[in-house]
């Protein structure tokens, strides 16, 4: 097969399973399990551009002409390559846990969700391997639309409002922030193209480079910086499978990916060390990883918890672009497959909680690890990797950032970053430590739903073992990075 | 025996839709006058094709009606500036032509529809009048038949609802006010020049080259008079009222093309004949029209989001909308100039196919079409509110539509002006957009009602289609639109150096 020819069948197959799943809608057995197999295909083919890539392969395919310079192309890059492997990968187990968790909790319009489901995890790839900045941003909006019927799925008032927060938010800011700042992009350099080394250096006025990152950053809202990170809360009204892959994997690793993207292939990690045009944003984002810690603590919900922890993850992938040291783009690309892994876990796990019994809150979870021993060890194990713990993959993503900020003489950034792994200790952990030492007198009806338990097992365990095999990945992500 | 009328091809696209429109005024057939109209569109359509090919070959065609010369007889101009739009009013015309059967049959009473086919030929002829004149009187005559055939168009609407009535009057009173503004001014020109036509306005005004009040005092009321026609804000409050009690089918075809038209001449007359007194015209375009068309963008946006009756919702957007043609014309250069036009061709698209899915939305609910009323709509009639959906992204402005196209040559013309003021509003307004529109896609998709529905009519659908195709392929293919505009705008531009 050819290269172009897999980047085409990898950005269609989700398509299809969208048309699959509605052709078959009155078979549920068969309807489910075309996101399975749409799964297995992309990762197969993600998994071959991933190789291909570490073997310095083009994959390369363009379309048409949209305006001067700017095609409607697609061109894996390094960075690409590795999101898709995470996005494709974790879409089949997604997939799985889908079917488990929405027949488990009785959801209604299950064809809907999974169409608009496989949809987003189209858009999410042609994102991973967009060839500049516009087509990019197509598939950007494309992602936010396409989620929106999942976040407004309950179809109720909270839904509705959740859903218009969401989507105004996102789209909203790239209208004002994204657009404009890829106009200029254009206007000043002629291209959009993603080049390694970037194409803004001799090109665009040092002096408005802070102004471009800030529009970037903010315009990119799926990155979920403070003070744009109200969607993602609120997009927690959705069913688990949602939260679980596309607001812990597919939106918002889109988000930070792009941001990475633009700071590795447009801006340039060198032009932005020279005029250090980012220094600022280290800040911004150090205070969202403290804020947001402190506001994880604060919520009872489950869920909720588990959505401000992201936002104080995802700025760790924003500190580490914006630091821009070799090592600090190393752990900020490490980082979009670590919180990947174990945060889907998390998600997973409190939505077999929901879905087994029908509990929500952390006070509420009293006694129930003896219950669910299973879901307890998994949870665990994601939580473990999060908080940067070896030997679990999340320590090494973490390991690379602190160096990194240690390489830009940030000590302050360094110590931020220990005590933010404290705050995570505390705050996931509390509920596996309420669910095995204090005891409820309260009967829980447990309802058995397999399929929602062994998926956050499967990516809990991978947690550890990749943690060995971390260099697999490592060495794509530095062989793109200019030191 | 064709080479006859195509030697007079200039003439015929404006003389044959009005002598047609005479011919079925008093045909009590309920089909024929429709077929008769589309018959005489598809003619105009290779008329206006010819017109395209014979610019190609020579660039300027000045038609000299009844062989008298510019300065003393009437002429009609066709060259790179207007072909464009020349082209686009006649695909456009021919489409919703097409489209408004059904629907004319289902607002007016049948035995009308002689009637309405008649001022409906009417109100074509004219406005393509306007696309063409080359003589400032002539205008004003085009101006009144056109506005005379819409207002009468708009008071069919009252079968329907009373208010299309107030609204058709409201319009008559205003747009009287306004030709009166505009003809006062052609008064003061030719009293002053003792000519009519624009080449020769020109050469004669050139004589007053530092200046005369009295002609100040002519331009200015040529230039308010238009102003009010076209809708610029704050003299827009006539349309409206007017957009949304028309019968759905008028709205389609004064949205799309009625204040294009006019915006054309607008332009035209500022670069081609007012250019010779520069300090005149910048202090108007950076003083007037500049500061008005920011308002109008942000306010026809801010009001169009607290609008629940949808074709109201659309017309404050297009109020909007012709404030971002106007903010590009006052920008003085090549690059604002081509994306005015380019804006005028594709809001011309975008609020056509618009206004004709909300139109049919208007029949198939048998009421005015407010927000929650088009609740379920998106799962009951999927194939048009597709269409809708794809419109409403265009006109938000994503890449893949022309809207995208529009809007990246107005931040590239603004850019090379430095105006970043106008872009940050631009950008803020373009985002409020969504707000507006995708209430309208909210109602649709997320609320589940159950109701009787019918199946969706191909003869309507057909249409709205064509448009919504062609929005997206001149949002890939984009190059069609931008030639034209740039051609107007080298037109435009080679009068405004010499």
């Amino acid at each position: 097969m050819s290269n172009s020819f897999l980047i085409i069948l990898g950005i269609i197959t989700p398509l299809f399973a969208a048309l699959f799943s509605y052709i078959c809608r009155y078979n549920n057995n068969l309807r489910d399990s075309f996101g399975i197999i749409g799964g297995l295909v992309t990762f197969l083919i993600s998994l071959k551009i991933f190789h291909g890539i570490q073997n310095n392969e083009i994959f390369q395919i363009t379309f048409f002409t949209l305006f001067d310079g700017v095609d409607f192309t697609f061109k894996v890059s390094a960075l690409g390559s590795i999101f898709s492997l995470v996005a494709s990968s974790l879409w089949i187990l997604a997939s799985i846990y889908t079917i488990g968790y929405m027949r488990g909790a009785g959801e209604k319009n299950q064809t809907r969700f999974v169409i608009f489901y496989s949809i987003a995890i189209h858009a999410a790839l042609a994102i991973a391997w967009s060839g500049n900045l516009l087509v990019l941003f197509i598939f950007y909006e494309i992602l936010t639309f396409s989620t929106f019927p999942l976040v407004g799925h309950k179809q109720n008032a909270e839904s509705q409002s959740a859903g218009r927060l969401y989507l105004s938010i996102l789209v909203g800011t790239s209208l004002i922030f994204f657009l404009p700042a890829i106009f200029w992009i254009w206007l000043e350099t002629g291209t959009l193209d993603f080049q390694d080394g970037g194409i803004l250096i001799n090109q665009f006025p040092a002096e408005y480079l802070s102004l471009l990152i800030a529009m970037l950053v903010f315009g990119i809202g799926k990155a979920a910086i403070m003070p744009i990170h109200r969607w993602l809360p609120a997009a927690m009204v959705a069913p688990t499978p949602v939260s679980a892959l596309l607001h812990a994997v597919a939106v918002v690793k889109a988000g930070v990916f792009s941001f990475l993207v633009v700071i590795v292939y447009i801006v340039g990690p060198e032009f932005l060390l020279q005029t250090k045009s980012s220094d600022w944003l280290v800040w911004l984002a150090c205070f969202t990883i403290m804020a947001s810690s402190i506001i994880a603590i604060t919520k009872d919900d489950l869920k909720a918890r588990l959505a401000y922890s992201t936002i104080s993850q995802l700025s760790y992938i924003i500190l580490g672009a914006a630091l821009a040291s070799s090592l600090a783009l190393k752990g900020a690309s490490f980082h979009i497959i670590t919180h990947a892994l174990g945060k889907i876990t998390l998600f997973f796990c409190a939505g077999a909680i929901y879905v087994t019994a029908h509990i929500k809150k952390v006070s509420e979870l009293k006694g129930m690890g003896f219950k669910l021993p299973l879901i307890f060890f998994a949870y665990t194990l994601g939580a473990l990797s999060i908080i940067g713990v070896p030997p679990f993959i999340g320590s090494w993503s973490k390991f690379y950032l602190i160096m990194g900020s240690i390489e830009r003489e940030f000590i302050i950034v360094a110590i931020i970053l220990g005590i933010s792994s404290l705050l995570n200790i505390y705050y996931l952990l509390q509920p596996v430590v309420i669910g095995f030492t204090q005891i409820s007198r309260r009967e829980v009806k447990l309802t058995k739903a397999p399929l929602t338990v062994w998926p956050p097992v499967i990516t809990g365990l991978s947690c550890l073992i990749f943690f060995f095999y971390a260099n697999y990945f490592l060495n794509n992500v530095s062989g793109v990075i200019v030191s | 025996m064709f080479d006859i009328f195509l030697d007079d091809a200039a003439a015929l696209v404006v003389v044959l839709p009005l002598l047609i429109s005479a011919i079925i005024a008093f045909m009590p057939s309920k089909i024929w006058p429709w077929i008769i109209s589309l018959v005489t569109l598809v003619l105009h359509l290779v008329l206006s094709l010819h017109l395209l090919k014979e610019i190609s070959i020579s660039g300027l065609i000045i038609y000299e009606f009844g062989n008298w010369e510019p300065p003393w007889g009437i002429s009609f101009k066709i060259d790179g500036v207007n072909i464009g739009l020349q082209l686009l009013f006649s695909i456009f015309v021919l489409i919703s032509t097409f489209y408004s059967r059904k629907i004319f049959l289902s607002e007016i009473d049948s035995r009308d529809s002689g009637k309405a086919y008649s001022l409906w030929l009417l109100a074509i002829g004219s406005l393509n009048g306007i696309i063409l004149t080359n003589d400032i009187f002539n205008l004003f005559v085009f101006l009144e038949i056109s506005a005379l055939a819409s207002i009468s168009l708009i008071a069919l609407g009252a079968g329907q609802n009373r208010k299309a009535l107030l609204a058709a009057f409201n319009y008559l009173i205003i747009g009287a006010i306004g030709a009166t503004f505009y003809v006062i001014g052609v008064g003061f020109a030719y009293a002053m020049t003792g000519t009519l036509n624009m080449n020769d306005l020109v050469i004669q005004l050139a004589q007053y080259s530092d200046g005369q009040l009295a002609i100040f005092a002519g331009m200015s009321f040529m230039l308010i008079g238009l102003m009010v026609k076209a809708a610029i804000f704050p003299v827009h409050i006539w349309l409206p009222p007017a957009y949304s009690y028309a019968p759905s089918a008028v709205s389609t075809l004064l949205a799309a093309l009625a204040t294009k038209t006019i915006l054309y001449f607008f332009v035209r007359l500022l670069y081609e004949v007012f250019i010779i007194y520069p300090s005149y015209l910048s202090l108007f375009l950076d003083f007037v029209l500049y500061p008005l068309s920011l308002l109008a963008i942000f306010i026809g946006t801010l009001i169009a989001i607290y609008q629940d009756d949808i074709k109201k919702l659309l017309a404050f957007s297009s109020i909007a909308q012709i404030g971002y043609i106007t903010l590009a014309f006052s920008l003085k250069d090549h690059s604002g100039i081509t994306s005015g036009f380019i804006h005028i061709f594709n809001h011309a698209l975008i609020k056509g196919g618009l206004f004709m899915a909300v139109g049919y939305f208007a029949i198939l609910y048998k009421d005015r079409v407010t927000l929650s009323s088009l609740r379920g709509f998106g799962y009951k009639y999927p194939i048009t509110s597709f269409a809708l959906l794809i419109c409403g992204l265009s006109l938000i402005g994503l890449p893949l539509t022309n809207g995208f196209i529009s809007k990246l040559y107005l931040f590239q013309a603004l850019y090379t002006n430095q105006m970043y003021f106008s872009i940050a509003l631009v950008a803020v307004s373009s985002a409020l957009a969504v707000a507006y529109f995708w209430k309208i896609v909210e109602q649709m998709w997320f609320y589940e009602i159950k109701f009787k529905s019918e199946k969706e009519d191909a003869y309507i659908y057909l249409p709205i289609w064509i448009i919504t195709v062609s929005i997206i392929f001149f949002g890939i293919y984009s190059s069609p639109i931008i030639e034209f505009s740039n051609l107007s705008a080298d037109y435009l531009i080679s009068g405004y150096q010499n």
